[in-house]
């Protein structure tokens, strides 16, 4: 057999804890009476709401769009009527201006036609990318149509689906690649038409069996002299899915630090994005639904639930039966890398591809000490840094003198607390120094 | 309220009492407490060897010290105004170490001042676990040395025959007194030494299951290297310094310990004095030693050829304590030198 592709420094193996939900087919919740969408789900500018309060909209119609600067349009879910344009809370900046629409259970679902995207050339394909509002939804939120657009100066020949799925508990980009692998594949298809170029790998960690040989099975079929797309198995450890890990393990190639992926030839997107391309250019249908895995002993049923942008955890934990007693965290995303939030009036965005709800005997709840200094820290990091030294000196207060550490390379994984004997949030530190410190020209 | 009452109370409130704080929401199970738990466990054995090496009063002497590092430790934490943390284990470690490296005929006394000034000045008036730059057990055997040369260097007792643990309760120390293997290659040369110790098998085997003169715990080298390949198994130490510092203890007696050039026993270095103890426990200390695999392996060779020149030119027939404590400081510089290798440095040269 050969050896699963994997990056070479750094890594740390949590439990998988996928049991729960990795053979659970995914399972469409009914629209809740209400959805809360805040305008800002990606990076760069928040929408600005096209639509007035007590306005009606169409399933999939447009409601705010960025007018200036970096953005992507967001579309109503649901055919409803705006009830409101306020605030909603929000998992990172506690609260964040958002439209509120309520829900017109009378109005028909839409039906989307199949569209021939073959004779639509790059600037057109790109452009239904930026008008279905998508992003990249495993987590980061970049504006999708400007990462297919990489700078002239650095030619692109590699696109990366990323089926990794590293983060423990989150099952929803496997299921879709069971379920949906033809979609995937011909979203790899279209990405590659926008790129102008022949080669897709898509990385999946060796923990998905069926979804690799579903995944290869498509794959091959899609194939053509002019278009490979060839699925590579990865060794399971985190943070595969990292963009440079992968970049890394799939190509062999090293993402400079501060520097993006197309400077070494590579474009990576999310599975789940391709699918959002697939249903955008094929369908015509924007992003706003998507996969999102509900699980931990916290939850009456775990999930992998197809759900509208906006829905608020709340009606998520009525859907699924109701919190567990002994509840102590909610997460959304995963637990190495998601936020805690501390309400369930807390909606849904693109980028939530997981909702957990971990009891006390799931997380770790232990006060951190002082640095022994064991070096684990330094194993760990995939991107060869010292956490303890960062941490150390922004303990003293020198948090300004952290750049000397590299402290701009940390994407923040979480690797390094992970493994900390003493407990110690590396990752706060690190965040701490990033405010503080002098971002390298 | 109850406990109960909360959590039923929790799971019905839609505005729950949950925690939140910053990702990773996962942690392994690895913490300090288990580490040094760990190493205290690995160090039973050759405790109780030494029972039956020594007699019963190694047994007091390690107590007397453990209990008093504890002391000191909780007293040093109370009075600086620290969380006091004697059940993480690191206090109830020194305490053995310390007991391991003092002869096994001293007063009991000893080891309660090597305790105050380890745990108090050595570790908690530098900040505490993590801060201290000098391995605390070692300081320990250092002031000692230093304030009771006498006994420290006298108190060597000759292993006991038939298990008669109790033989040296009550007698004194004078009486039976004997000296060290290295003392005695020291002093008197190899002749003196073979026709002590013997030669050839018998000799190595007795010294490695530990039947040789010397201190409490560092005799019995195959119940070290046991527990250090134990540690090396659950992943809390690395090959990285044993191996290089015995590797340069082995080559450098080899090449200078005998007479004329490549003439030394490297085996017989390895296996007398406090080389086994100081390599898989000592050296290997997190605080005082460096994080980074390359240091580690220039930290390991720094003790291995300062145990090795102190033992030829020193003054003291063994030198790894002292080698250790003199390499104790240089780990950070080490560690700032050789840094780990960054994952991709930016276009154009790095920062």
């Amino acid at each position: 057999m050969k050896s699963l592709l994997t990056f070479p420094k750094g890594g740390v193996h949590p439990p998988e804890c996928k049991a729960q939900t990795q053979g659970l087919a995914i399972e469409t919740m009914p629209v809740p009476d209400e959805l809360e969408l805040i305008l800002g789900q990606h990076i760069g500018a928040p929408c600005t709401p096209t639509v007035a309060k007590r306005a009606d909209v169409g399933e999939g119609g447009l409601i705010g769009e960025v007018t200036k600067g970096l953005g992507v349009p967001l579309h109503a879910p649901i055919a409803g009527k705006i009830k409101d344009i306020g605030m909603s809370v929000h998992p990172i900046r506690v609260s964040a201006p958002s439209i509120t629409i309520a829900v017109d259970r009378e109005a028909q679902p839409v039906q989307y036609e199949k569209q021939n995207w073959q004779q639509l050339d790059s600037a057109q394909l790109l452009a239904k990318v930026h008008e279905a509002g998508i992003i990249g939804i495993g987590g980061a939120g970049f504006p999708t149509h400007v990462k297919l657009k990489p700078p002239a100066n650095s030619p692109v020949d590699t696109l990366i689906l990323n089926g990794a799925e590293c983060e423990p508990y989150i099952t929803a980009d496997h299921r879709v690649m069971l379920e949906q692998a033809a979609s995937v594949v011909e979203g790899a298809r279209i990405i590659l038409k926008i790129l102008g170029i022949k080669k897709c790998f898509i990385g999946i960690e060796s923990n998905k069996p069926d979804a690799i040989a579903e995944m290869t099975k498509t794959a091959e079929q899609a194939s053509s002299p002019d278009c490979t797309i060839k699925v590579e198995a990865l060794q399971v450890k985190y943070p595969q899915g990292s963009e440079k890990q992968l970049i890394q393990a799939v190509t062999g190639r090293k993402v400079p630090a501060g520097a993006l992926p197309s400077a070494v030839g590579v474009v990576v997107q999310n599975v789940g994005t391709a699918k959002a391309i697939f249903d955008a250019v094929v369908y015509g249908k924007p992003l706003y639904e998507k996969v999102v895995t509900i699980s931990g002993k916290g939850i009456g049923r775990p999930a992998n639930l197809q759900v509208k942008i906006g829905t608020k955890l709340k009606d998520i934990v009525d859907y699924l039966g109701g919190l567990q007693p002994g509840l102590s965290k909610i997460i959304m995303g995963g637990p190495m890398m998601g936020f805690a939030v501390s309400s369930l009036e807390v909606p849904v965005t693109k980028t939530t591809s997981a909702v957990l709800f971990l009891t006390e005997d799931e997380i770790d709840t232990r006060p951190h000490g002082q640095c022994i200094r064991c070096g684990w820290c330094l194993e760990a990091c995939p991107m060869g840094l010292e956490p303890k030294e960062i941490a150390i000196y922004v303990e003293a207060r020198r948090a300004e003198d952290t750049a000397q550490f590299g402290v701009f390379d940390c994407f923040e994984c979480g690797s390094c607390s992970y493994v900390c004997p003493a407990k110690r949030p590396l990752v706060q530190f690190v965040r701490l120094a990033k405010m503080k410190a002098k971002r390298p020209q | 309220m109850s406990k109960q009452q909360e959590t039923d109370d929790q799971a019905v409130s839609p505005v729950g009492r949950w925690k939140v704080s910053l990702s990773p929401h996962l942690k392994s199970n690895e913490s300090v407490e288990k580490i040094m738990w760990t190493v205290v466990a690995c160090l039973v054995p050759p405790l109780v060897l030494s029972v039956f090496i020594f007699g019963i009063q190694t047994l007091f002497i390690t107590a007397v010290s453990v209990i008093s590092c504890v002391i000191v430790e909780a007293v040093s934490q109370k009075a600086l105004g620290r969380r006091v943390t004697i059940k993480d284990g690191s206090a109830v470690l020194t305490g053995m170490l310390m007991a391991f490296v003092i002869p096994p005929g001293v007063s009991p006394l000893l080891p309660i001042l090597a305790a105050i000034f380890a745990i108090y000045i050595g570790k908690h008036l530098l900040g505490g676990i993590g801060y201290n730059f000098f391995n605390p057990a070692l300081l320990g055997r250092a002031f000692l040395l230093a304030s009771f040369p006498v006994a420290m260097t006298s108190a060597w007792l000759p292993p006991v025959q038939d298990f008669a643990i109790f033989s040296y309760l009550g007698t004194q120390v004078d009486a039976v007194a004997t000296a060290t293997p290295l003392a005695v290659m020291k002093e008197h040369g190899m002749a003196a030494f073979t026709q002590t110790f013997g030669s050839g098998a018998s000799l190595y085997s007795s010294f490695f299951l530990g039947w040789r003169p010397g201190c409490i715990g560092e005799t019995s080298g195959f119940l070290l290297v046991l527990g250090g390949l134990y540690l090396m198994y659950r992943g809390y130490i690395t090959w990285h310094i044993p191996v290089s510092l015995l590797g340069t203890i082995a080559l450098l007696s080899w090449i200078f310990g005998g007479e004329g050039y490549f003439a030394g026993d490297p085996l017989l270095a390895l296996l007398s004095g406090g080389a086994l103890l100081g390599a898989f426990y000592m050296a290997t200390d997190y605080v005082t030693s460096p994080s980074n695999k390359i240091s580690q392996i220039v930290f390991g060779i720094g003790i291995g050829a300062l145990t090795v020149l102190i033992r030829l030119k020193g003054g003291y027939p063994e030198g790894i304590c002292y080698a250790i404590l003199l390499m104790n400081p240089l780990s950070t510089v080490l560690d700032s030198f050789f840094k780990p290798q960054r994952f991709a440095p930016p276009v154009g040269g790095a920062k």
